[in-house]
């Protein structure tokens, strides 16, 4: 398998890499990690003209804490956010789901930005970012702007970027008080997408109520989805089995799978009622154990 | 394009196209070692040390080695001595057919780098991104504790 | 000599020796683990091309026009070859090794997704991959038939025009067995349990897809092709039949294999035209296929629809099996099997039991999909056989509120029945079923486990047991019964000794991972006491090895092992006349130990089989010919029948329906074990190839016919992470009939196991009602299961 020609060049800065998608124009692309890119121009279903390689990009690969969020630069790696201490101690469902993306060697080389600007409704990562409420910092010639993730993933592999915006950086909210958060996947083996996967984050106020609520799904629509309605459901309530098991109804609701060779719709939802439960149980002890 | 890189300690130069995949570069220097198992970048045959950290390199391309340096399975041994993944694999039967072991061997002498000591359950996630279709996994692991053992005895 | 009992637990050799029962470490190790193998895509020659396929995005379709124009005029492009130009070559269509016709390049119409259309050769595989794109094909798309009930239905669309008389979908029709006995069987059972289900369609996928390099030389005529092959001499001879070639100018060259389980057995389209391109061009052509190439083209396995039943009595004895199969065959019937047997060796699907009557009738369907039907790790339909009683066996006791374990005892055939008559015509060498399921129900602790079982089910959770116990039939096989195309399978070894004493010593088979190189030349040294690793053991060439049938159906241990057995107690026999010369004794006064002739009573007086075999060229007996060679054919009395007992422990999520092994345990026993490690290492691949099978590892198709399952995303091979941790134990009984009591073991795990995953789950949800899921067992079957059980 062997991908069609095209014209590539390596900016070391991001002026020149956004001086040079304006150039090339239409058939240009963003290569990242190369893991979803790659393998699609070797099965001929993608056939950019001009790849600019970002990897030689000197200072992308940063995980810092700034003004109570994280920031994830463009070139950090899947594996970065698995070792990362800075993310196991701000984002739970993060820390759950990195370590579940592809397989190991993958994730030394695709990225969190990556994969969040390819809007694979199967990438486990916009479902996590929808939960957090994570922002997206997009970066062209001519500025920056910040979108919001729901504002950013549009449907089925597109986003919002402009022709000549790269996605520089992703910012992920901290909680504000005690939180939580999980990402709960079926996939059949390790290398598989999710068959469903559910992002869930929670924060108690004082009272011990829920002050907010973050639910998302992967697999299950035609891109990541928030289950708002479920998310309604938890806020301003006392965590119980009950409310648990109401939200997950209401995620199930919320999600239109198909059935295919991963299983049949009917049960799909049914996973996602589980596993909107099971993460919010895990989020909540998370949560309860933080003073 | 004029790309310059290091493979088994050899720097070498060459003209290619942007778009010649990394391992079909690697195994036109007559590193043959490195296999083809997938088109999907499922299977790790392709596994290579990329500045020491394992990439699958059909999901690369060969301009993207520009400067670096790889470790392919003709690197391991070292002034004429087998690398201890290699003893193991022999010693423990981690391999069959072959056709894994070097994307194996590469993929577990970089575990072994960063956790010479690692437990059945590191191994196994260690490898996950490697399939092998004849062995089961069981030998591998051993192999990779074996070699653990090995590199820690020196 | 046969081996006998005393050849159990000890060792003939010290381990300077290694022969028979040391785990020997491999000897093709030291090229693997330097990335020195030399497989086919590693071979260039001067001057070499490349080849890429084109196939049928669509099942099934009239082929209007192809315009290879804008291909052929691609820069690098050096021919394209269509099934036009085949045809005037007489080469658009091949023999299978069932004996169908198969298309090499299609010239009417294709009849599945991924079918053979056109080749381009070029200079470089990058510019022919490109001009693929630069083919225009117009095809007129015809209904396409997706399952083998659909093609037997009235007024399906005929797949096999191309076959003169073939009026339907019909590929085969075979029965075994007594329909009258079996029959008035089930008429006065007392009770009657029933199972129909399918074994889905899986394909091998070595690690290594197929491929080769043909080299023809336009000025000698000489054919070389480097090739993917199993069966190196029998590719030769199908070379020679289908191309009209002189087979003395053909040589095959099998190099090393990485993974062959079944795929490569079959000759495939690509072999055919890279080798008439090279005829053409005078150039070497390469063609390595892709995943996606291997996965929708090659020989698929299984694919069995299936129904059986089994007659019972009040007591729990088992009177009679009756079983009904529908395979789905593809677009041609391409099974790699004996000649006799058009459902293969399923008939052995009476298994580990004894009762006097069975009958199998087995049907098999054109449908539009890839050919195949290999024998996937497995002894040509043995794997389906082996699930179909062991699921069969394990409802039968739910059914009549045994448990399963004590059931299978009280109906397993008994050491002393052996040699044992089959109802469908084997005869069983040797078997002792109950002790090795004994052992392996000890190591789970089943009892305990049972009521761990039942304890938890009162908590809501589901775990289950399940077990297999079954037996094997491999090494074909005698020549009464067993050909391919005509060819009897037989095999064959060849022994030199040279002046040194080191051996080499040549085969008719083809490891692709097995390691035929430590193996075989552990019993050289077993035989003749040269140390193993003074044996160097050639494999794959035509030119250069003796005729044999090749590697698939563990057949190799059981055949090629007796003769390389046969033929170095041959040149023993020679080699004592040699040392009898040598000590100035006569051959009768003289005794032998591994390595050494001893004048009987006088150990002192002694000679090596090294000086033996330095005698042999410097100073022969008068009486013999100089040198110490010979070659053996070994035509087997009759198959070996490996067999065993494997538990799994799985335990069952109610509200998602995903599972997970919790243990595995395989006790096997496969005979007198040449090489332990290796054996083990066989059985754990084995027992992988099945946990894939039960979980998630199948081919599947759309309606339109498009194949689900066609590269490693979609088809699901385990990694060391999902894979269970096999515990393994054995038993020894050796085949009586087998020069050194070994009966074959690649496989038995692949066979054995499927069932023993598959009754765990249903195990854990018997209780519900639950008797029957389709593999693989995807946790949303699991779930419906639960939910239609529970309501
Ligand atoms: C075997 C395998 C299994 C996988 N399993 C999973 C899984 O389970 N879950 C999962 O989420 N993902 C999975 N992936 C995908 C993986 O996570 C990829 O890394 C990710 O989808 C893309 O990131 P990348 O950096 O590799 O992007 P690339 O492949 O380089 O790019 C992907 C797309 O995004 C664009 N792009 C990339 N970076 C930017 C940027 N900074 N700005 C603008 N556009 C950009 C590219 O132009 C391209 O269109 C798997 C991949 C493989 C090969
Ligand atoms: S060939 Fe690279 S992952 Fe399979
Ligand atoms: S040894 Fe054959 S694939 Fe691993």
């Amino acid at each position: 398998m062997y991908p069609p020609a095209f014209n590539y060049s390596a900016p070391t800065s991001v002026e020149e890499v956004l001086a040079t998608l304006a150039k090339e124009g239409e058939g240009a692309r963003v290569l990242a990690g190369g893991q979803s890119l790659i393998p699609m121009m070797k099965l001929r279903l993608a056939s950019p003209s001009y790849l600019v390689d970002i990897n030689d990009v000197d200072g992308l690969d940063y995980i810092t804490d700034v003004n109570g969020h994280v920031a994830i630069g463009a070139l950090v790696r899947h594996n970065d956010i698995v070792k990362s201490e800075l993310i196991g101690s701000t984002n739970h469902a993060m820390t759950d789901a990195a370590p579940w993306i592809a397989d190991p060697i993958v994730r030394n080389r695709g990225t969190v930005c990556g994969s969040i600007a390819h809007c694979d409704p199967e990438g486990d990562w916009n479902s996590v970012m929808l939960a957090a409420r994570a922002e997206v910092v997009a970066q062209s010639a001519a500025g920056e702007r910040v979108i919001p993730i729901d504002d950013f993933i549009v449907d089925f592999f597109t986003n919002s970027l402009e022709p000549g915006e790269i996605v520089k950086e992703v910012r992920v909210p901290k909680y504000t008080g005690r939180g939580g958060g999980a990402y709960v996947k079926l996939e059949r083996k390790i290398g598989d997408y999710a068959t469903v996967g559910v992002a869930t984050q929670l924060e108690l106020g004082d009272d011990g109520k829920i002050a907010k609520a973050g639910i998302a799904m992967t697999a299950v629509n035609s891109k990541n989805t928030r289950a708002a309605a479920a998310e309604q459901v938890l806020v301003g309530e006392t965590p119980s089995d009950e409310l648990f098991r109401e939200a997950g109804n209401a995620a199930a609701q919320a999600s239109e799978p198909e059935t295919n060779v991963r299983g049949t719709e009917e049960w799909k939802r049914e996973v996602v009622s589980v596993y909107t439960r099971r993460g919010l149980e895990t989020a909540l002890a998370q949560a309860q154990a933080q003073a | 394009m004029q790309i310059n890189l290091t493979i088994n300690g050899a720097e070498q130069s060459a003209e290619v196209e942007p778009r010649q995949l990394l391992v079909d570069y690697i195994r036109s220097t007559g590193n043959t070692g490195t296999h083809i198992g997938c088109d999907t970048t499922s299977c790790g045959a392709c596994t290579v040390l990329v500045d020491g950290t394992p990439m699958k390199t059909c999901t690369m391309f060969a301009v993207q080695a520009n400067g670096k340096t790889l470790t392919t399975v003709e690197g391991l041994k070292q002034n004429g001595e087998l690398h201890p993944i290699q003893t193991a694999f022999k010693e423990k039967h981690g391999l069959q057919c072959g056709f894994c072991t070097p994307g194996m061997m590469l993929t577990s002498a970089a575990l072994l780098e960063q956790n010479p000591d690692p437990s059945e359950d590191d191994v196994r996630w260690a490898i996950s991104g490697n399939i092998c279709r004849c062995t089961g996994y069981v030998n591998i692991v051993k192999a990779v504790q074996h070699a653990g053992e090995l590199i820690r005895e020196n | 000599m046969t081996t006998t009992a005393d050849q159990v637990g000890h060792l003939h050799t010290p381990p300077e020796i290694g022969g028979i029962g040391h785990s020997v470490r491999r000897h093709e190790d030291d090229r693997f683990i330097q990335g020195a193998g030399n497989y086919v895509d590693d071979i260039e020659l001067p001057g070499m091309l490349h080849m890429a396929i084109l196939r049928s995005p669509v099942a099934h379709a009239k082929i209007l026009s192809i315009d290879t124009s804008e291909a052929t005029a691609l820069e690098g492009v050096v021919a394209v070859v269509t099934g036009e130009l085949m045809a005037e070559h007489n080469l658009a269509w091949m023999p299978t090794l069932s004996g169908d016709t198969q298309a090499v390049l299609a010239t009417d119409k294709v009849r599945f997704q991924g079918q053979e259309v056109a080749a381009v050769i070029a200079t470089h595989p990058y510019i022919a991959r490109d001009a693929l794109g630069l083919i225009f094909v117009d095809y007129e798309e015809l209904p396409a038939i997706t399952s083998p009930q659909q093609a037997m239905a009235d007024g399906a669309v005929l797949i096999r025009d191309d076959k003169e008389g073939q009026a339907d979908n019909l590929a085969y029709e075979w029965e075994s067995g007594d329909k009258d006995v079996t029959d008035r069987a089930f008429a006065e059972a007392d009770k009657i349990v029933s199972l129909e289900t399918h074994y889905p369609r899986s394909h091998p996928s070595p690690l290594e897809t197929c491929g080769a390099v043909a080299d023809v030389d336009p000025a000698s005529g000489q054919v070389t092709i480097y090739m993917t092959s199993q069966a190196p001499h029998a590719h030769r001879t199908v070379f020679a039949l289908v191309a009209g070639l002189p087979e003395q100018n053909i040589r095959i060259i099998s190099p090393d294999i990485g993974g062959g389980f079944g795929n490569k057995v079959p000759v495939y389209p690509g072999y055919v035209i890279a080798t008439a391109a090279s005829l053409l061009i005078g150039k070497p052509v390469k063609w390595v296929e892709s995943r996606t190439e291997n996965l929708i083209s090659t020989g698929f396995a299984r694919d069995y629809h299936m129904k059986g039943e089994l007659a019972l009595n009040s007591e729990g004895r088992i009177l009679a099996l009756r079983t009904e199969i529908l395979s789905d065959q593809g677009a041609f019937f391409a099974d790699a099997q004996p000649t006799k047997f058009k459902a293969g060796l399923f008939h052995i699907v009476t298994g580990s039991y004894d009762y006097p009557a069975a009958h199998v009738v087995a049907r098999g369907a054109y449908t539009n999909k890839a050919p195949g039907g290999v024998a996937y790790r497995c002894s040509f339909r043995v794997t389906e056989a082996s699930y179909m009683i062991e699921r069969l066996v394990q409802n039968a006791a739910y059914d009549i509120g045994m448990d399963p374990a004590e059931f299978r005892a009280l109906n397993f055939i008994k050491p002393e029945q052996f040699p044992y008559h089959s109802p469908t015509g084997f005869v069983y060498d040797s078997g002792d079923y109950e002790t090795a399921m004994r052992k392996a129900l000890g190591i789970v602790d089943y009892e305990a486990l049972r009521k761990e079982q039942a304890e938890a089910r009162a908590e809501g959770r589901l775990i289950g047991i399940g077990m297999a116990s079954f037996t094997e039939v491999v090494g074909a096989g005698n020549s009464k019964d067993y050909d391919i195309l005509g060819l009897k399978m037989f095999d064959s070894a060849e022994l030199r000794v040279h002046p040194t004493g080191k051996a080499i010593l040549k085969l008719g088979v083809k490891s692709q991972g097995q390691g035929h190189e430590t193996t075989f030349a552990q019993i050289v040294a077993e035989e003749l006491g040269i140390p193993a690793g003074d044996i160097k053991v050639l494999e794959g060439d035509t030119d250069n090895t003796p005729y044999g049938l090749g590697t698939y159906a563990s057949r190799s241990t059981p055949v090629a092992g007796a003769a390389t057995a046969m033929i170095s107690r041959t040149l023993r026999e020679k080699a004592r006349k040699i040392a009898a010369h040598l000590l100035e004794a006569s051959a009768d006064d003289l005794d032998w130990e591994p390595g050494k002739f001893f004048v009987k009573g006088s150990p002192e007086q002694s000679v090596t089989i090294q000086d033996v075999a330095f005698a042999a060229y410097t100073n022969p007996p008068p009486d013999e010919q100089p040198g110490l060679e010979g070659v053996h054919y070994y035509d087997p009395p009759n198959m070996t029948y490996p067999f065993g007992t494997y538990v799994v422990v799985v335990e069952v999520d109610a509200e998602t329906g995903e599972w997970n092994v919790d243990r595995m345990i395989a006790v096997d026993d496969c005979g007198v074990r040449i090489n332990p490690m290796i054996v083990d290492g066989q059985i754990m691949g084995g027992l992988t190839e099945g946990f894939a099978a039960a979980t998630n590892q199948f081919i599947t198709f759309d309606d339109e016919g498009n194949c689900i399952g066609s590269n490693f995303m979609d088809y699901l091979v385990p990694t060391a992470w999902e894979t269970p941790r096999f515990e393994l134990d054995e038993t020894v009984t050796p085949s009586p009939h087998h020069p050194i009591g070994a009966k074959g073991v690649g496989e038995s795990a692949t066979v054995g196991s499927p069932a023993a995953y598959v009754n765990a789950v249903i195990d854990a949800l018997a209780h519900l009602g639950v008797r029957n899921i389709d593999m693989p067992l995807l946790p949303d079957r699991v779930w419906s299961a639960i939910q239609n059980a529970t309501g």
